[in-house]
């Protein structure tokens, strides 16, 4: 058991390894055009001030459309659908519209305030309010549905070679994913739920990590469709933190719930007249899957913030002096490169805490013990 | 702020596409591959022990192999060794009966000789005795020619038996 642990974390870090190797080349290509020359022509030619904070919340915040790149003056973007409802009507129209004007049809985008970078209606006062119903599709959505895409492409293509080649050994595509799914299998879902019931949560831990290791990974990918970091965004960390809770929830037993308000082994007088430790383990029910959320957002927004931040340090020294620039260049994508690395590892180890920690609370839920 | 404010179309159409995931993944990819990881596995794990009793089997097939050999080297020894006795057996049976018949050939050749013998001895004794009488019966003749020398030859005769 040890041993064929050790072979598939060795698989696995070498896969992590391929996959960086040829993305070491890309964000290259990204400091260099991408971002840099938004930068520049932002920077340069008006002489307005070098904003990197703000660039930077830019990158990683949610918008309504999909900025590639710039070239001069010229902004390359993918419009994005717009969708409201307000005031007892839906309101559609492309996200481009507000390249052309700062207000179209009575919205705007706000720049400040609780609703900054969302879509606002200028009321009749002049007061910036919400529509009642925003079900635009954003940058983060457009990029999660070309991830899910790619990740339920991949994984049917994958589930179609498991049907033809029955009882052979893996080959292509399939190699690829097999330890992965066997990792999950044997390593997540069989030891943290146990060998009775583990094959019913196995199919839902394995698509949770796929989701969440692809849309990490391909986040990393600067080139469009990819590059956005969707599980940087905290209302997709939320609703799959909040299906952990459902269903953690749902197949409560009864002694899941007895340990919650009747912890055993515990002073009474933690539990009356005041329901100290019950209170305690009611609020951990919401704690757990609060952290799921968090840690998994935090993390891969942090990656991406100290990535643009090297990135930007190039021109920052850059505005300084030419050479400087150049200078600071070289240690600068030395850093993001190794930045990178360490993303990708990032990638896996987070969807695998991630998983592990939703096997984990599935397991407590439906924990049967021997003897009380 | 702005990272934690959650926007409230991501949660709306993240549950749906997580939803439609799940969906999709669950019921068209997990079920073969676990299916198939499952039975590749088992008969990965029979084929081993299939393995390993077909070695185990080998085993005992040459063990019994040798014991046949060894047996069947000892039933050659044992053949070969009776085989020869035989052998000897037979060789000295002919030998003796050979030997016994020609001395039984030699013996009757012997008697029929002496038999031989005897007839012709007697058949020469008569011959003899044939030719003699005749031979006599001419002297006689001879002899007792004229009447004179019969009358002195009886007398001769009767004087030799008065004389006895």
């Amino acid at each position: 058991m040890r041993n064929k642990k050790g072979v598939n974390q060795f698989v696995i870090i070498f896969l992590i390894i391929l996959f960086g190797f040829g993305y070491g080349q890309n964000v290259r290509a990204e400091g260099l055009e991408t971002h840099n020359n938004s930068e520049i022509k932002k920077v340069n030619p008006e002489g307005k001030k070098l904003e990197i904070g703000k660039l930077i919340i830019e990158h990683i915040t949610d918008a309504y459309d999909w900025h590639i790149l710039s070239m001069g003056k010229h902004h390359v973007t993918v419009p994005l659908p717009v969708i409201l409802y307000d005031q007892g009507h839906w309101v559609t129209f492309w996200s481009s519209e507000f390249h052309h004007h700062t207000v179209y049809k009575g919205y705007t985008i706000a720049e400040k305030g609780i609703n900054q970078g969302k879509i606002v209606r200028i009321d009749k006062a002049g007061n910036l309010v919400r529509p009642q119903l925003d079900i635009s599709i954003t940058r983060t959505i457009a990029a999660l549905m070309v991830n899910s895409l790619l990740v339920v492409i991949l994984l049917l293509s994958v589930a179609k070679s498991y049907r033809r080649r029955k009882g052979m050994a893996p080959k292509g595509l399939q190699s690829a994913f097999e330890p992965l799914i066997i990792f999950v299998r044997d390593e997540i879902a069989l030891s943290s739920i146990g060998e009775k019931n583990y094959e019913r949560y196995t199919p839902y831990l394995l698509t949770l990590f796929f989701f969440i290791f692809f849309n990490n990974l391909l986040g990393i990918i600067p080139f469009f469709p990819w590059g956005v970091s969707v599980n940087g965004n905290i209302a997709i960390t939320g609703v799959m933190a909040a299906f952990t809770f459902v269903i953690t929830t749902f197949i409560g037993n009864k002694h899941y719930w007895k340990d919650i308000f009747n912890t055993p082994g515990v002073p009474w007088w933690l539990k009356l007249p005041f329901p100290l430790l019950p209170l305690v383990e009611v609020v951990g029910i919401f704690t757990k899957p609060i952290v799921l959320m968090i840690r998994l957002f935090a993390n891969m927004i942090s990656g991406h913030t100290v990535i643009m931040g090297f990135v930007a340090l190039i021109f920052i020294f850059g505005k300084i002096s030419m050479g400087l620039g150049y200078g600071v260049s070289v240690v600068s994508i030395g850093f993001s490169v190794f930045l990178d690395f360490i993303e990708i590892l990032v990638a896996f180890i987070q969807a695998y805490v991630f998983v592990l920690l939703t096997a984990l609370y599935f397991g407590m839920a439906i924990e049967v013990p021997e003897h009380h | 702020m702005q990272l934690l404010n959650p926007g409230l179309g991501v949660i709306f159409w993240m549950t749906i596409i997580f939803l439609v995931v799940i969906f999709i993944l669950g019921k068209y990819a997990w079920p073969s591959v676990l299916k198939g990881l499952k039975e590749r596995e088992q008969s990965i794990q029979e084929s081993l022990d299939a393995a390993k009793e077909a070695q185990e089997q080998m085993k005992q097939l040459q063990l019994d192999n040798e014991k046949l050999m060894a047996e069947a080297r000892e039933e050659r020894n044992a053949i070969l060794a009776e085989a020869r006795k035989i052998k000897d057996k037979i060789v000295g049976e002919a030998k003796e009966k050979a030997e016994s018949e020609a001395s039984a050939i030699v013996e009757s050749a012997q008697e029929r000789i002496k038999n031989e013998k005897k007839t012709a001895l007697l058949e020469i004794k008569n011959t003899v005795a044939e030719y003699s009488i005749e031979i006599a019966e001419k002297i006689l003749r001879e002899e007792l020619k004229d009447k004179k020398r019969q009358k002195e030859y009886i007398n001769k005769l009767l004087k030799e038996t008065s004389l006895n």
